[in-house]
């Protein structure tokens, strides 16, 4: 198939960017979207212009490290799947395709595609963990008995990918999805429990210290995310919160 | 030059403990004053750094990717490995190790397999304090899965994500310790040269990939745990960016290289579907649970469907040919992955390939569909279940099971694999070879340490499913925490390291000038990518699952002399001052030009089949690999020379005092 | 000199960090105070529509007994304190809505270029500070044309000696063409509250951290069936008002 693609391109963080044309041709229907952009950037090569730079690893759905603003959605038209797992039969041919960096202002634009995603890294750092050290030593994995459901529930939230399409989603570019991800999974278990308070008031300051915006329960990130983390974690990171803060005694 | 191991005295069981309670110690205050730097934030990388980082180490981070939590250890699917006998169905230390080294096809020290072996249930007690939320049993214990090439249930898992699932656990550590700032986290900052100091390692040179700027980074041992090269196959299972180059300049600085030919090709893969195909999927082993693997017996019936006239679903069961279960009764469908990579690709060549390309074998879930179907209906107390209704049940409880999986395939190949059987075929995905390393999981030059695929030392020829994870994890909580103090113990004078050394100034020139040499050429002809695929077309025809004398020898010439072309016209746009993928990927696929031939000297000289390597030569009558331990049970270690192909080699004999070396045989 | 840089932006963060922690200025806090105020001033529709349903009734007696119940609710004490917590409540919620809202502009500098957000959300999520704005405007109008006058405006008095506000209403939706444009006002300003609740309704819950997976379509249907409702019932009373005129 052939394509009119609209890209972004923004030589690095300080400079302006603007949306360029391109055409590729003879695109493979069972080529990925990223296979598609790296057809694009041989021939950018080849001709002797500057490829397009976007972030890419695993391709498989799983790093999180793709982050493309598909025709005016994150991850592209198909639901529940990273840019790297959206193929290429999803489009038609001559369709024109518009792909734009994710956009928040905790995500300043490195080059072209590629944003800083720094802001997540450090709201995990801020509680993000169990505070166990390596241990010679620990509690034996089953002394302690976890309700399958919890179980469950907890890994369903643990599966994000970190990726930040929530934030790319939400009109008001906020990060509460992912924050309420870690939040859940760690409270669902006994391990996390024990430092849930400090846990969830050291993240959401983090959050906001970033610049991410307020969550309003819009709900775009949960339709969005490719991994399907559920609208039910933000509920209970609200209910981590307000529990934290009403009985802190700080 | 010969290399010591430093394999404790005493009995194989005692060996650890007994290492333990001897080596050196660094005293907390004196922690504080050491530098170390650890290449790499995957299960070794990210979990070595928080574990040193705990103990008082200051520790420096550097990862390639935006965030230390996309490392490729995040793709592995399966489970982890322990000998915890969970299911008291026989399993133990011992069964671990010998499972390993038998696996291994007996290409593997004894010494550190039991130590792995030994430290294996340790890691999910710590998983589990971490908050990783393995699958659980109804009860609230923790659930288990089988894998190949055992005969107990002794995987631990969370659904197909279990490699996400642990990194997160030891990201989430690093996390911890970037906040107190016991780790300076380097990401998007790729290592491009190991600095030594009279012998040892000083430190590092590494790029800003987002600024271009190479920079310099002094510390009192450097620790590689940056993963495999299997993308020197250009097509692989492993991440993008995945390389072999932290390992390689190590390696070129005076790191022995061993079994560099040991790769693991795994038969469970999305076939390749075309040339714009740039990485490989795999479909997890844990299928091969339920999944059973067929192709059909007739010759015509393969074309048939090769040429879209006949259907899988529509071939009769008498028309189907399981090979594995026919050659391998006793382990069937679970055989190691060499096994059944081999057969899968002897069955292609036979021409019962079962896509367009005549590369793919089907793996067939109806039967477990069935299986699971009437044990639901008796569970939900349905008398006589209908066909449909013991499909849907029986599709469930599959789903459940395998979902994301299938969804992933159904993704890729837009085929449903609940109603016709999936296509698979072996692809690369781990390399067992990888930096020598001694007991303490030190290479051969003081201070430089390697963990985690990056090294050698636990898998021999052959890697067993789910043990990537457990080793990845034990070298970084478990053993580095311990090993590295007994170098570290003599560097407490040393005081900071200045990296206004000349050593530091000569490493750096060094690399400005690759990179200079990359992208001023006066002729640019191909992009990376043609070389990168030109090497991979080499290495899989000719060192992929099945090698011989001759296609080694040519291999070699053909990557010596692309290597030549490459550096003599690749096009590498842009400048070195700006974030430049393309430079980078030409500085990865550049050592992997090298890294290549290396793997071809090695399976040459390893005149003997075992494990992932296969010589066309060395087999028996029915097919199966030959293995020659009078002449060949050793270690290759590969010294450096100035051209990969006329490498120095090093012998070290593997000695088996506690197993019995037998024709591995899984019949 | 670097180090005192450091320090200062330590001490810069800590000071940041206080203001926005615990109930007063986290995002999360700012919006529980949004879920309150707002779920407070779901429960003052119902009261008020109650109240205004009476007006369906335009005979003598009918007016009268308006009158003595919008008497009742201007001298009672009990309803006048919840009163000031109710314009408190109305104030707080827009200014904390217009406050979150300019939060939320600044954390995307840069818009989208190709932007589809009805393949992810609702308008009315998207919207609420736009249906909140037009919804102050006609409170701000609704007050200054009843209430204000109730209070201290000209008024006229009823046979019972009270004030008749009843003669208020009816001569600001029937008086001709003005008349005709404070009922178009009324029923624009009554879709702004049906959107703002349709969305308002079930997220206030959320906010408080109420969702589970057998109360939460309980409340979504619910909201769904305030939101018609009750502004249609408004809705109904201006009209029914105009076309009562002959």
């Amino acid at each position: 198939m052939d394509l009119k693609l609209k890209i972004w391109r923004q030589a690095n963080t300080n400079s302006k960017g603007s949306l360029k044309d391109y055409q590729v041709k003879n695109v493979s229907a069972d080529s990925s979207f990223l296979e598609m952009m790296d057809q694009l950037n041989e021939e950018l090569i080849d001709k002797g212009d500057d490829p397009v730079a976007f972030d890419h690893d695993c391709r498989e759905g799983i790093c999180g490290m793709c982050s493309m603003h598909i025709n005016g959605e994150p991850h592209g038209p198909e639901s529940g799947t990273t840019t790297c797992q959206l193929h290429m039969r999803k489009f038609k041919d001559g369709d024109t395709i518009y792909v734009e960096p994710f956009r928040a202002k905790a995500f300043p634009v490195l080059k072209d595609l590629a944003v800083d995603r720094a802001a997540l890294d450090r709201v995990i750092q801020a509680g993000g963990f169990v505070s166990v050290n390596t241990s010679g030593n620990t509690l034996d994995a089953n002394a302690i008995p976890v309700p399958k459901a919890d179980a469950d529930a907890a890994f369903n939230a643990a599966t994000c990918i970190g990726c930040g399409g929530c934030v790319a989603a939400c009109p008001n570019a906020s990060a509460m999805l992912f924050v309420s991800a870690k939040v859940s999974q760690l409270s669902l278990l006994p391990q996390g429990k024990v430092e849930a308070k400090e846990r969830v008031t050291n993240m959401v300051n983090q959050m906001d210290l970033e610049g991410f915006g307020n969550c309003s329960n819009v709900g775009a990130c949960a339709e969005e995310c490719p991994v399907g983390i559920s609208l039910e974690n933000i509920a209970r990171l609200n209910r981590e919160y307000l529990s934290a803060s009403l009985t802190s005694s700080k | 030059m010969k290399l010591d191991s430093r394999i404790p005295e005493g009995p194989l069981e005692k060996k650890w403990q007994n290492h333990k309670a001897n080596i050196r110690l660094v005293n907390p205050a004196n922690k504080r004053n050491i530098d170390v730097i650890i290449i790499g934030t995957g299960l070794a990388g990210s979990s070595a750094a928080a574990s040193l980082a705990e103990m008082g180490y200051n520790v420096k981070a550097f990862c390639f990717q935006d965030s230390p939590r996309r490392a490729h250890s995040i793709a592995a699917q399966g489970g982890i490995n322990a000998a915890k006998n969970y299911q008291n169905d026989g399993d133990s230390v011992y069964r671990l190790f010998y499972d390993t080294i038998k696996g291994g096809d007996y290409r593997s020290r004894e010494a550190n397999v039991y130590r792995l072996a030994e430290v294996s249930a340790n890691i999910i007690d710590q998983a589990v304090a971490q908050g990783v939320p393995f699958a659980r049993e109804y009860g609230g214990n923790l659930d288990n899965r089988s894998f190949g090439g055992v005969q107990v249930s002794r995987t631990f898992y969370a659904k197909g994500q279990t490699g996400q699932q642990l990194l997160l656990g030891a990201y989430s550590a690093l996390s911890r310790q970037i906040s107190k700032g016991k780790v300076k986290l380097y990401n998007r900052h790729e290592m491009l040269d190991v600095v030594t100091v009279d012998g040892k390692a000083r430190g590092i040179i590494a790029k800003n990939l987002v600024t271009g700027k190479v920079e310099r980074f002094g510390a009192h041992a450097v620790v590689i745990a940056s993963g495999g090269y299997g993308n020197v196959f250009y097509l692989s299972t492993n991440a993008m960016g995945s390389n072999g180059s932290a390992a390689w300049k190590a390696h070129k600085r005076g790191a022995a290289f061993s079994n560099p030919c040991f790769t693991q090709i795994h038969p469970t893969c999305i076939p390749v579907s075309g040339s714009h195909q740039s990485k490989l999927t795999l479909m997890s082993e844990s299928l091969r649970n339920d999944g059973r693997i067929w192709v059909p017996k007739d010759l015509k019936d393969a074309e048939a469907i090769r040429e879209g006239r006949l259907k899988a679903t529509d071939l009769p069961e008498e028309k189907r040919d399981y090979y594995l279960e026919r050659r391998y009764p006793s382990f069937g469908n679970l055989v190691p992955r060499d096994v059944a990579s081999r057969a899968a690709k002897e069955r292609c060549d036979e021409g019962f390939g079962v896509n367009k390309t005549g590369e793919a074998v089907y793996l067939d879930f109806a039967a477990a569909i069935e299986r699971y179907g009437k044990t639901e209906a008796n569970i939900q107390g349905i008398d006589n279940p209908t066909k449909e209704q013991v499909k849907e049940l029986g599709t469930k409880v599959v789903e459940a099971k395998y979902g994301n999986l299938f969804a992933m395939y159904e993704k890729i190949v837009d085929d449903n694999p609940y109603q016709t059987p999936m296509m698979i075929y072996p692809a690369v995905h781990y390399t067992m070879g990888g930096l020598w390393v001694d007991y303490n999981l030190m290479t051969n030059v003081p201070g430089l340490f390697a963990l985690g695929e990056a090294n050698f030392s636990d898998h021999g020829a052959n890697r067993l499913g789910a043990s990537a994870l457990m080793q990845g994890l034990a070298d970084g909580y478990f053993v580095i925490p311990y090993t590295i103090g007994d170098y570290l113990s003599e560097e407490i004078r040393t005081g900071a390291i200045d990296t206004n050394h000349e050593a530091f100034a000569t490493a750096e020139a060094e690399v400005n000038e690759t990179i200079d040499k990359l992208l001023n050429k006066t002729t640019k002809k191909h992009s990376v990518d043609h070389y990168h695929r030109a090497l991979g077309k080499i290495m899989w025809d000719k060192c992929g699952m099945a090698r011989n004398a001759q296609g080694l020898q040519e291999a070699i010439k053909d990557i010596s002399a692309l290597r030549a072309e490459f550096w003599e016209s690749v096009n590498v746009p842009g400048s070195k001052n700006e974030m430049n993928p393309e430079l980078d990927k030409a500085m990865r696929v550049a050592d992997f030009m090298e890294l290549g031939e290396l793997m071809c000297q090695d399976a040459l000289t390893r005149e003997e089949s075992c494990g992932g390597h296969f010589r066309e030569e060395f087999q028996t009558e029915e097919g199966e690999a030959l293995r020659r331990d009078e002449e060949f049970a050793f270690v290759s270690s590969w010294q450096y020379t100035g051209n990969p192909s006329e490498a120095e080699l090093i012998k070290e004999d593997l000695i088996f005092e506690n197993v019995e070396l037998k024709t591995r045989s899984y019949k | 000199m670097s180090s005192v840089l450091v320090k200062f932006a330590e001490t810069q963060n800590t000071a940041k960090k206080m203001a926005n922690s615990g109930l007063l200025g986290s995002s999360i806090a700012k919006k529980y105070w949004m879920s309150l105020t707002g779920l407070f001033l779901i429960s003052f529709l119902i009261v008020h529509l109650l109240g205004n349903l009476q007006l369906l009734d335009l005979s003598k007696e009918g007016q009268e007994q308006f009158n003595i119940y919008a008497k009742f609710m201007t001298s009672f004490p009990l309803i006048k304190i919840t009163s000031y917590f109710l314009y408190a409540s109305i104030l707080f919620h827009a200014v904390d809505g217009i406050y979150l809202a300019m939060q939320n502009r600044k954390a995307r500098p840069e818009r989208y270029a190709s932007y589809k957000p009805n393949r992810n959300s609702i308008w009315a999520s998207r919207n609420m500070g736009l249906l909140g704005t037009i919804i102050l405007a006609f409170i701000i109008l609704h007050m200054s044309q009843f209430w204000y006058t109730m209070h201290w405006g000209e008024i006229g008095i009823d046979a019972n000696g009270n004030k008749d506000l009843a003669t208020v209403v009816i001569q600001t939706y029937q008086d001709g063409t003005a008349g005709l444009i404070m009922v178009l006002l009324y029923l624009i300003a009554m879709a702004a509250v049906a959107f703002h609740l349709y969305h308002g309704f079930q997220s206030a819950f959320q906010t408080l951290g109420i969702n589970h997976s057998r109360y939460t379509p309980i409340i979504k249907t619910v909201g769904a069936a305030f939101s018609i409702i009750v502004p249609l019932a408004y809705a109904i009373i201006p009209v029914f008002v105009l076309m009562a005129k002959n």
